[in-house]
């Protein structure tokens, strides 16, 4: 057992932050919470992308450092920390590049990993539907076979980064025959098809993250299907074990945490032993959500896919996060509810940011109640009903 | 950064796990549990050969020279087996702090002699009505008197004092008024041990210090002693405690699951309902957490890093962890988790008492406090 980094990783972890640092005190950008998925910057991902820290742990043929699993832990906890505008570059690093190297032919490889490194091909999420969330299986975007192109009608909702995405990993019915998770298969799409229209929607947050998406007859090139046909949906949950693995869910919203701590200890509410106490409490339950992402990372480290590890670091980690901006809110009083931008805000409108958008961390990329079924079928081998 | 146990440390677990499974069935727990002495001469002793006693004291004194991280280990399988006996206070509040602060020739006196299981050790710590573990909650004196210091006042919770060869008695030296350490030979009349009937059925004791003579080289270490040196000895056993609670919590977890897979109910294992999964979700989920977060703090601790923090997070979180995974397995359980008869109660008396010891959650979430520089 070790808790500890080696030399190195820690001079990599410095490293990191050094970049980070010095950008945020030239002004480039600010610290954000759930930058990763809502703040779009095109420069901030080339910068990242020259230094290598896109798909860093991809092998060096496709454009990657071929680094460790561990290293991307420290990449990414500090670009969260920091509340880095990374959501560019981060479907695609973070999971649809994996899901292209795990499943995709040669020529995918080749097409697309050395340009998500350079930071030029970002990915956006085409998964939910209206009629299917949870029920992912049940979706009913169809992908026709017609000569050397598949053609595509139906509608994702929820896309995540869709206005700013290149490219839409796509789950389509190519099966209608089949049983409904036997019948799906993934697909790139290229953004600018013609047939493929975008509606932004805007979540609780008042944010722009997401986007409904209109597929009429778009037309894909059968070269662009992931893997086997009809065999979508196993790799779905394969990319999503790796949709939840990350720090996110914990580091996400780091930048309030820290914000409430430093303005507790400013406005000397600190004294108050209610808020001493919360705070402490807070402090603790980050470090078990900390420990229980590290352990994922392990995993993969060992060479395996984390599914029912991931379930439950995810499953803690956005209910903590509830907490957190509870309790920021609750430090705040009447302040709290002022949002971002307007007069007399404190902490640049953090807290009740965060405490809308935690409504919906415990729902995306898997809901509580699906994780702790995993969890527990997975996990502890319990039958199921 | 690396969460699994090395090859040594999986024999160590392997072998304390099917040894105490063996020497230590529910039947002998219930059995210690009913006695006053509450621990076997013969169990003792073997534990001695197998090298147990000694695993993380220095060669030299014939230990195994191992490390803290690999007691805990240990202290996992014993308290996933309820081991009842005084393994923790002899080695834990005994041995260790005589290894840190005594001088070596204490440690030539007593060690070896711990070791080898013929002597018994404890620490009296905690006294009447207070709740802290500072300096300032310490008001047994140690008076000089003729050469040597006699010792009175009243210590609360020490656990085996009845059957200790000797009391580490944490006193404050008059006319100085600074804290020592005395240790104390628990067979002198002028000590008065009464055993607590506790709900954790271990041996605890209230111990009158009614002017207990001893001599000067009974101080431990240097005669002046930092509260820092008793802050040590207090957080190495705060995590002690919970890589015990670990071990507690992780079996009744398995307990659970298994009961949920064959009892049925409604024509079907009653682990099928999604309320009751979701309930062993959320227990695996507190004892995977408890599980680094006080195994972070024990690697600190055997790496000489400064750990207050993370000890007080491990002490906090393992309390309430530990406490929702019992609530939950008694749900589970239903009405033959509150029988005598079945062994959950064990389990859920034995994580009470690790709660409270060393320091509850309050204590030590105010620890944190301090440490974040709230």
């Amino acid at each position: 057992m070790d808790f500890g980094f080696t030399e190195e990783q820690n001079k990599f972890r410095q490293e990191v932050r050094s970049f980070l640092q010095d950008e945020i005190q030239k002004g480039l950008w600010e610290p954000t919470c759930d930058a990763w998925i809502q703040g779009f910057d095109p420069a901030f991902t080339k910068r990242v992308a020259e230094k290598g820290w896109i798909g860093l742990i991809w092998p060096e043929e496709y454009g990657g450092q071929g680094r460790s699993h561990v290293d991307r832990l420290i990449l990414t906890e500090e670009l969260l920390r920091y509340g880095a505008p990374a959501a560019c570059h981060w479907f695609a690093d973070r999971q649809v590049g994996g899901a292209i190297l795990s499943f995709g032919s040669e020529e995918l490889k080749k097409e697309f990993l050395p340009r998500i490194a350079q930071g030029e091909a970002y990915f956006g999420l085409g998964m939910s539907e209206p009629g299917a969330g949870s029920d992912l299986a049940s979706l009913r975007t169809k992908a026709v076979e017609d000569g050397d192109y598949y053609v595509i009608n139906g509608q994702k909702t929820w896309t995540s980064c869709a206005y700013f995405a290149h490219y839409f990993d796509v789950y389509a019915r190519t099966d209608p025959e089949a049983a409904k998770h036997r019948g799906i298969s993934e697909f790139i799409v290229d953004a600018r098809s013609p047939g493929l229209s975008r509606i932004p929607m805007t979540d609780i947050t008042g944010t722009e993250a997401w986007s409904d998406l209109f597929f009429d007859n778009v037309r894909v090139h059968k070269k662009y299907l992931i893997g086997e046909k009809n065999r979508g949906f196993y790799q779905v949950l394969h990319q999503l074990d790796h949709e939840r693995s990350g720090m996110e869910r914990i580091m996400g919203n780091y930048p309030l945490f820290e914000a409430i701590v430093q303005f507790s200890k400013e406005h000397k509410l600190s004294c108050d032993p209610n808020v001493r106490s919360k705070l402490a409490q807070l402090r603790i339950e980050f470090e078990v959500g900390r420990l229980l992402g590290y352990r994922v990372t392990c995993v993969m480290e060992e060479g395996r896919t984390p599914n029912w590890e991931s379930a439950m670091s995810k499953a803690y980690s956005t209910e903590f996060e509830k907490r957190l901006a509870n309790v920021a809110m609750e430090i705040l009083g009447p302040y709290g509810q002022l949002m971002p931008g307007s007069r007399l805000v404190p902490l640049r409108g953090m807290a009740p940011h965060s405490y809308l958008g935690s409504k919906g961390y415990s729902l995306q990329a898997g809901t509580t109640e699906i994780l702790k079924n995993i969890l527990a079928a997975r996990g502890l081998g319990l039958p199921g009903s | 950064m690396k969460l699994s146990l090395t090859e040594e440390q999986e024999m160590l677990r392997k072998t304390a796990r099917d040894f105490l499974a063996d020497k230590c069935p529910r039947a002998f727990v219930r059995q210690m549990e009913e006695s006053e002495k509450g621990y076997s001469r013969e169990l003792w002793q073997e534990m001695a050969e197998l090298g147990w006693i000694g695993l993380a004291f220095p060669e030299r004194y014939g230990g195994g020279g191992m490390s803290f991280l690999d007691l805990a280990v240990l202290l996992e399988e014993m308290g996933r087996a309820c081991l009842p006996g005084p393994f923790f206070s002899a080695v834990v509040l005994g041995g260790l702090p005589i290894l840190d602060v005594g001088s070596e020739e204490q440690k030539q006196e007593y060690l070896p002699r711990l070791i080898h299981g013929e002597r018994r050790f404890t620490l009296a710590l905690t006294e009447p009505g207070y709740h802290n573990y500072d300096a300032s909650s310490v008001t047994v004196e140690a008076v000089p008197d003729d050469g040597r210091y006699v010792i009175k006042g009243t210590k609360l919770f020490v656990p085996d004092a009845h059957i200790a060869d000797y009391v580490l008695c944490v006193a404050r030296r008059k006319p100085e008024n600074g804290i020592a350490i005395f240790v104390a030979d628990a067979r002198s009349p002028q000590i008065n041990c009464t055993l607590l009937k506790s709900i954790g059925g271990d041996k605890l004791c209230e111990v009158i210090f009614d002017h207990v003579p001893v001599p000067e080289a009974g101080i431990l270490g240097q005669p002046g002693q930092d509260w820092s040196v008793v802050q040590k000895m207090i957080e190495r056993a705060a995590v002690a405690k919970c890589c015990e609670t670990v071990g507690n919590i992780q079996r009744v977890l398995e307990m659970t699951v298994d009961y949920a897979k064959e009892r049925k109910q409604f024509d079907r294992p009653i682990g099928s309902f999604q309320v009751l999964q979701h309930y062993c979700a959320d227990m695996a989920t507190d004892v995977d957490g408890a599980r680094f977060i006080a195994y972070q703090a024990a690697w600190m601790l055997s790496k000489g890093l400064p750990c207050t923090k993370e000890v007080a997070m491990a002490k906090v979180w393992m309390g309430e962890a530990s406490r929702r995974v019992m609530d939950l397995a008694h749900q589970i359980h239903g009405a033959i988790g509150v029988s005598m008869e079945h062994e959950l109660h064990f389990h859920t008396r034995r994580a009470k008492a690790a709660e409270l010891a060393f320091g509850d959650a309050s204590f030590y979430r105010e620890a944190v406090a301090r440490e974040m520089g709230l």
